[in-house]
C-alpha cells in the first residue's frame, strides 16, 4: 500500500471529495451557464455566477501525461503512477493510474476512473478501458 | 503599459558565497549581501529608501533595516511565485524607483535552503496542505516534491517531440562546464561528461536524473537599483533595465501544477512574457548577446529557449546538441553554470551575472555583450548598458 498523505477538504472542494467518498467523480457547473471548473473556484469565471451544481462525470477520458512517483529516500511497497488525465467532459484532472504495467503506459490512451481505498483514504483512479482505439 | 526602456538601472550587485551549510543565520546572509550590494554601488545604508524581496524570503524587512543600518524606507514591496517570479523583483524596483515613490531601491532573496528548510523534500517538510494553491488535488496522488511537479508537465513536452532525457543532459554538461571556470560556483573545477549525466540516478524516470536538477544552495544575493540617470553618477558601469515584465496567464491556473494549459508541449506564461519584452523594447531574439535561463530543473530551458524565440517549437534539443548555447556561440546560456552549476538562489544569482556580463567583469565572460536576457519563465527581463 503506498502512503497516502490525505486531502483536507475546504469550502469550494468538499463536494468533490463528499463524492469521491461515495465513489462519484464530480465537477463543478456553473447553475446559470454550464461552464464546468476543476479545480472548482467560487465563482464562474465565465458569467459571474455563485451558484454551482455538482455534475457527475462519465470518469471516461485519455491519458495526457504521466510519471512514476517514487519517494526520494524510503523504499516504496509499489511505485504510484501519476497522470494528468483529460476527461471527456473537457477537463484535466491529477489522478492515478492503476491496474497497468508501467511499460503499457501511454499518452492518449483510454482509461476509465474507479476508486480505491489507501489507509482509509479513498481516491479516483483510472485504469485501461476496454479497448475501443486510441483516442 | 511597460516601463520605459532604460530608466533604470542596477547600480549594485551583492552576495555570500554559495554554499551547501552557510553556518549562521537567514538574516545575516540577507545583511551581508545587501551590505555588499550599497558599497558595490558605492551608496552607504542611509541612501536606500526602499526594499523588494520574494513573499517566500522569512527575511523581515525592518529585521533587515536594523541589522544593515538602512535609516528609512517609503517602499516595500514582495513578489509572489518565488524563483518564478525572480525578474519581477527588478520591475518591482524599478517601477518604485521610476515612479518617484522611492530613490534607491535594494532588492534581497537569501536563504540556507540546503542546511535548513529544502524545497525539493516531499510535501516541502509537511507544510504544504491546503489551500492555496489546492494541494488536496496533487499531494494525496504522490506528486510531492519539484521534481515529480514538474515531470508531469515536461513528460508530455519530451512525448510530444521525442526527446530523452539524454537530450536534457546536454544542457547539463554546458552548465556545468561553464561552471567549472566560475570560481563563485559550487561546482567551480567539476565539469561533468555526458556519461556522467546518464550515470547519476533516477530521480523521475524515464524525465529527470539527479544531474537535471537545480542544486539546493545556502546564500544571499543583493542588488540596488536606481534611475539610469543617477546610476551614470555613480560607482560602477551604467547597466540599465531595458525591460521587465511579468508572465501569467489564466490558462496557467497554477503556477507550480501548470497541467490545465491547453498545450502542455509548450510554455504559454513564457511567451507572453517573451511578448511583453520583445514588444516594450523592439528588439528580437537575435540582438541577444547572453541569457540566463532559470533551471530549477533541465527541461524548462529547453521550453524556454522556445518561449523566448531563440528556436522553434520542439527544436531546442536540436539546438542544444549544434553547440548553439555555448559560449562564443548564437546563444550563449548562462555562462556562470545557472542553478545547476553556480547556485540555487532562487534565480537571483542568475540576475546578478546578468550585470556581470554587461560591466565586463564576469568569470566567463560573452565578449562585447551589449543585450542580456533573464528568464524564470512567470518573470523575464532585458538588460543593456549603452552600447
Ligand atoms: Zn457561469
Amino acid at each position: 500500500m503506498p502512503r497516502v498523505i490525505p486531502p483536507v477538504p475546504v469550502r469550494d472542494d468538499e463536494f468533490f471529495w463528499t463524492g469521491v467518498a461515495e465513489h462519484k467523480l464530480l465537477a463543478r457547473s456553473c447553475a446559470a451557464c454550464g461552464l464546468l471548473q476543476h479545480p472548482p473556484t467560487p465563482m464562474c469565471p465565465a458569467c459571474g455566477g455563485l451558484e454551482w451544481n455538482a455534475k457527475e462525470l462519465s470518469g471516461a477520458g485519455f491519458v495526457y501525461s504521466w510519471i512514476v512517483s517514487r519517494h526520494p529516500t524510503q523504499p516504496d511497497a509499489e511505485p504510484r503512477i501519476v497522470a494528468v488525465i483529460a476527461l471527456d467532459e473537457g477537463i484535466r484532472m491529477v489522478a492515478n493510474l492503476s491496474g497497468v504495467d508501467v511499460k503499457d503506459v501511454r499518452n492518449n490512451m483510454r482509461v476509465a476512473v474507479h476508486f480505491e481505498d489507501f489507509d482509509g483514504v479513498t481516491l479516483p483512479q483510472f485504469r485501461p478501458a476496454a479497448p475501443e482505439g486510441e483516442h | 503599459m511597460a516601463l520605459t526602456p532604460g530608466a533604470a538601472a542596477i547600480a549594485g550587485i551583492g552576495h555570500t558565497e554559495f554554499s551547501k551549510n552557510s553556518g549562521r543565520s537567514e538574516l545575516q546572509l540577507a545583511s551581508e549581501a545587501v551590505r555588499a550590494a550599497i558599497a558595490d554601488a558605492g551608496l552607504t545604508p542611509a541612501d536606500v529608501d526602499g526594499v523588494v524581496t520574494m513573499t517566500v524570503d522569512v527575511n523581515d524587512e525592518l529585521a533587515l533595516m536594523r541589522s544593515v543600518g538602512i535609516e528609512e524606507i517609503s517602499w516595500a514591496s514582495r513578489t509572489p511565485f518565488g524563483g518564478g517570479g525572480s525578474c519581477a523583483l527588478l520591475q518591482n524596483a524599478a517601477a518604485a524607483v521610476t515612479s518617484g515613490a522611492a530613490n534607491a531601491v535594494v532588492i534581497y532573496r537569501a536563504f540556507n535552503e540546503r542546511s535548513a528548510t529544502r524545497f525539493g523534500q516531499p510535501n516541502g517538510g509537511g507544510q504544504r496542505q491546503g489551500p492555496p494553491p489546492g494541494w488536496s488535488w496533487y499531494l494525496p496522488f504522490g506528486l510531492d516534491t519539484p521534481a515529480k511537479i514538474y515531470s508531469l508537465w515536461y513528460q508530455r513536452y519530451m512525448d510530444a517531440y521525442g526527446l530523452t532525457n539524454e537530450d536534457f543532459g546536454r544542457y547539463t554538461v554546458v552548465a556545468r562546464k561553464n561552471a567549472a571556470t566560475n570560481p563563485n560556483a559550487w561546482f567551480y573545477k567539476r565539469p561533468i561528461t555526458l556519461e556522467d549525466h546518464q550515470n547519476s540516478r533516477w530521480i523521475v524516470e524515464p524525465i529527470l536524473r539527479l544531474l537535471d536538477c537545480c542544486q539546493e544552495s545556502d546564500g544571499g544575493v543583493a542588488l540596488v537599483v536606481t534611475t539610469a540617470e543617477r546610476a551614470k553618477d555613480l560607482k560602477q558601469p551604467l547597466v540599465t533595465l531595458e525591460a521587465a515584465t511579468q508572465g501569467h496567464n489564466r490558462a496557467s491556473a497554477d503556477v507550480m501544477f501548470n497541467y490545465y494549459d491547453k498545450d502542455l508541449s509548450r510554455f504559454s506564461a513564457a511567451e507572453y512574457a517573451a511578448r511583453q519584452l520583445y514588444g516594450a523594447t523592439g528588439l528580437t531574439p537575435a540582438d541577444i548577446d547572453a541569457a540566463m535561463i532559470y533551471e530549477n530543473f533541465s527541461p524548462v530551458v529547453f521550453l524556454q529557449l522556445e518561449a523566448f524565440g531563440f528556436c522553434g517549437a520542439g527544436e531546442a534539443a536540436g539546438f542544444i546538441k549544434d553547440g548553439h548555447i555555448e559560449i562564443g556561440s548564437t546563444i550563449p546560456v548562462n555562462p556562470h553554470g545557472g542553478l545547476l552549476g553556480e547556485a540555487y538562489i532562487h534565480g537571483v544569482n542568475n540576475v546578478i551575472e546578468g550585470v556581470r556580463q554587461l560591466r565586463g567583469t564576469a568569470a566567463n565572460q560573452v565578449s562585447g555583450a551589449s543585450r542580456v536576457l533573464a528568464a524564470a519563465g512567470h518573470s523575464a527581463l532585458i538588460l543593456g548598458n549603452g552600447n
